[in-house]
């Protein structure tokens, strides 16, 4: 059944009457990155006004893959119940090249986490449930049809019109969320410099009944390199709830984008790839791409976050994934800033997250190279990469048809104690274990925490955990250690660790950690 | 480790035979790929980034753009 595109309510401001107080905050765009953003800000207690020129959910599936590290966020937010359940978690992936698989993998969740590796969930669906928390949250104030028309940076002022008038807004910190094509960034004249592909890509969602699918029960990512049904190109297709399909074909630069648009243009190419025509057209869109971010993503009280920040090519599911990683790293920072706390903090926000924009667009303008080649020599390497690779192991993980987001291991002067396991070294996001009756890291979040395995943590006013030391939280904490401490930010991110309880080293990592610099 | 840059092998001609051989009937086109997959073996092989990157410059060495 067609998703439901029910309006949100306008409500007349009340700054057309009378002047507003200035805010703490005002985020400008209610899609998933600024409404995310709003519910993070409630969590630790600051109140926000969010503005959106629109007033329904994004049409068409857009961003349909959340990682494990975004349902970890959504829990925060109170919504990954939702998401994973309406959601169709990853089973398998196959690679085909012409009409031959070359490899399989699994894509089963890792052992012991709370959440999969990955679910498919429309984007409408996200800001569906993300506005309705929103809404219900008194710390948020969600105005819908009202739009930015002016912005000054200096003093946080913008000029807004709605359907009833224009009227104007104060705030300390003014957070663009506003997507890829950020009117609040072309009215900075900020520049946005980057890699344009020369590339069109098709999108269409389609409807189909999972016994005429590919997998059947069974849902699988397959992703074709120049199939026999689309000569050349490449192509894609994912499952997503309500026997709802997504097709991504490649169409090269020349290829006109209103006549590829067409049905009479679009039902032929899907009925080639998934062999028959017994479904019906949902959305379609063609879409160019580019890698491209801005030089800093604070300037003056101006906060750019998520794709107006930044944007990279769709393979790897890395700019919706990217921008509520954006929202996690600047939701406590802000609010201690806020509370009077080191502005240094929003230099790390800047710093944390320019760092983690380069990795994500390195990684999508690799796969997007691996995908397009450039040059017919680069056409052969990729080739003779696939003929490998379906003789030999080494060859697969060459593949490159989108490296899926990852949080970033955030690069700093951090102590370490390296005898103690990589996969929760410092930078890095806590790994999750099983504790108690629940989870590990529902219980790191929202404020610093000391996580005292085997041993006492010092009493230096910081919330400490004590979990009981299962065999996960051994191969993920201690490894061949005794005993460790570990000092985790609020966005649970590991901000020091160390095999003995030295007090006056642990206290100046948490110094450090309000101040920006762990 | 660097790249050893010193004869190496037991036998050269003798690789240099097998080389050549292995070419046998293949068509130019073909003869490229051979050497596209043989370069991404050996390399997985060699695995050690510092070393590759020798041998890619070495390689590139006296090889203009045009």
């Amino acid at each position: 059944m067609p998703y439901d595109y029910a309006p949100f309510p306008y409500r007349r401001p009340p700054g057309l009457d009378a002047p507003e107080p200035r805010h703490p905050v005002v985020i400008v765009g209610a899609g998933p990155v600024g409404l995310a953003m709003a519910l993070e800000l409630a969590n630790h207690g600051v109140p926000s006004v969010v503005v959106d020129d629109n007033d329904v959910v994004s049409v068409g599936s857009r961003a349909i893959c959340w990682s494990k590290r975004s349902l970890e966020i959504f829990d925060r937010l109170g919504i990954a119940e939702q998401a994973v359940e309406k959601g169709v978690t990853w089973k398998v992936g196959r690679t085909f090249h012409g009409d031959r698989e070359v490899f399989n993998f699994d894509l089963l969740p890792e052992d012991a986490h709370q959440f999969p590796a990955f679910v498919n969930l429309q984007q409408y669906y996200v800001e569906q449930y993300l506005a309705e928390r929103a809404l219900a949250e008194p710390l948020v104030d969600l105005r819908f049809k009202n739009r930015v028309t002016g912005v000054d940076k200096t003093s946080g002022r913008l000029e807004i019109e709605t359907p009833d008038g224009p009227y104007a807004l104060e705030a300390e910190y003014v957070l663009a969320c506003d997507g890829a094509r950020s009117p609040l960034r072309d009215m900075l004249g900020l520049s946005f410099e980057g890699q344009t592909f020369e590339e069109r890509f098709l999108i269409a969602d389609i409807e189909m009944a999972k016994d005429s699918a590919p997998g059947g029960d069974t849902p699988e990512r397959h992703f074709w390199f120049e199939p026999t049904f689309h000569p050349g190109q490449s192509a894609l297709l994912h499952k997503q709830p309500d026997n709802i399909y997504r097709i991504d074909l490649q169409l090269g630069w020349d290829a006109d984008p209103e006549h590829e648009k067409r049905p009479e243009v679009v039902i032929p190419r899907i009925e080639k790839v998934v062999g028959h025509s017994d479904f019906r057209l949902d959305w379609v869109s063609v879409y160019t791409f580019r890698c491209a971010r801005l030089d800093r993503f604070v300037h003056d009280r101006v906060i750019f976050v998520g794709d107006s920040a930044h944007v990279v090519s769709p393979f790897g599911a890395r700019g919706g994934n990217g921008g509520l990683q954006d929202v996690d790293n600047l939701g406590w920072k802000l609010a201690a800033v806020l509370n009077g706390g080191d502005p240094g903090l929003i230099e790390s926000y800047d710093r944390e997250r320019v760092f983690a924009a380069d990795e994500n667009i390195a990684n999508s303008a690799r796969a997007t190279g691996f995908m397009t080649p450039a040059s017919p020599v680069a056409a052969m390497f990729r080739d003779e990469v696939l003929a490998l690779a379906g003789k030999t192991a080494f060859a697969r993980p060459m593949v490159n048809s989108g490296r899926l987001s990852r949080p970033c291991i955030y690069p700093g002067n951090r102590a370490d104690d390296p005898s103690l396991p990589d996969a929760s070294r410092p930078g890095a996001v806590a790994p999750d274990a099983p504790e108690g009756n629940g989870w590990l890291l529902p219980q790191l979040a929202r404020a610093p925490h000391l996580l005292a395995l085997g041993c006492a943590a010092p009493d230096i006013g910081v919330a400490v955990i004590s979990p009981e030391i299962t065999p996960e939280i051994r191969a993920r904490y201690l490894g061949e250690a005794d005993q460790a401490i570990y000092l985790v930010r609020p966005d649970q991110v590991v901000a020091g660790r160390w095999t003995s309880a030295d007090e006056t080293a642990i206290a100046e990592a948490v110094a450090a950690l309000w101040a920006g610099q762990a | 480790m660097s790249l050893v840059t010193k004869p190496n092998l037991d036998d050269g001609d003798g690789f240099y035979a097998d080389l050549l051989a292995a070419h046998d009937g293949l068509s130019e086109g073909a003869s490229h790929r051979l050497n596209a997959q043989l370069v991404l073996i050996l390399a997985n092989h060699i695995g050690e980034r510092a070393v590759l990157a020798e041998a890619l410059a070495l390689a590139r060495t006296d090889l203009s753009e045009t």
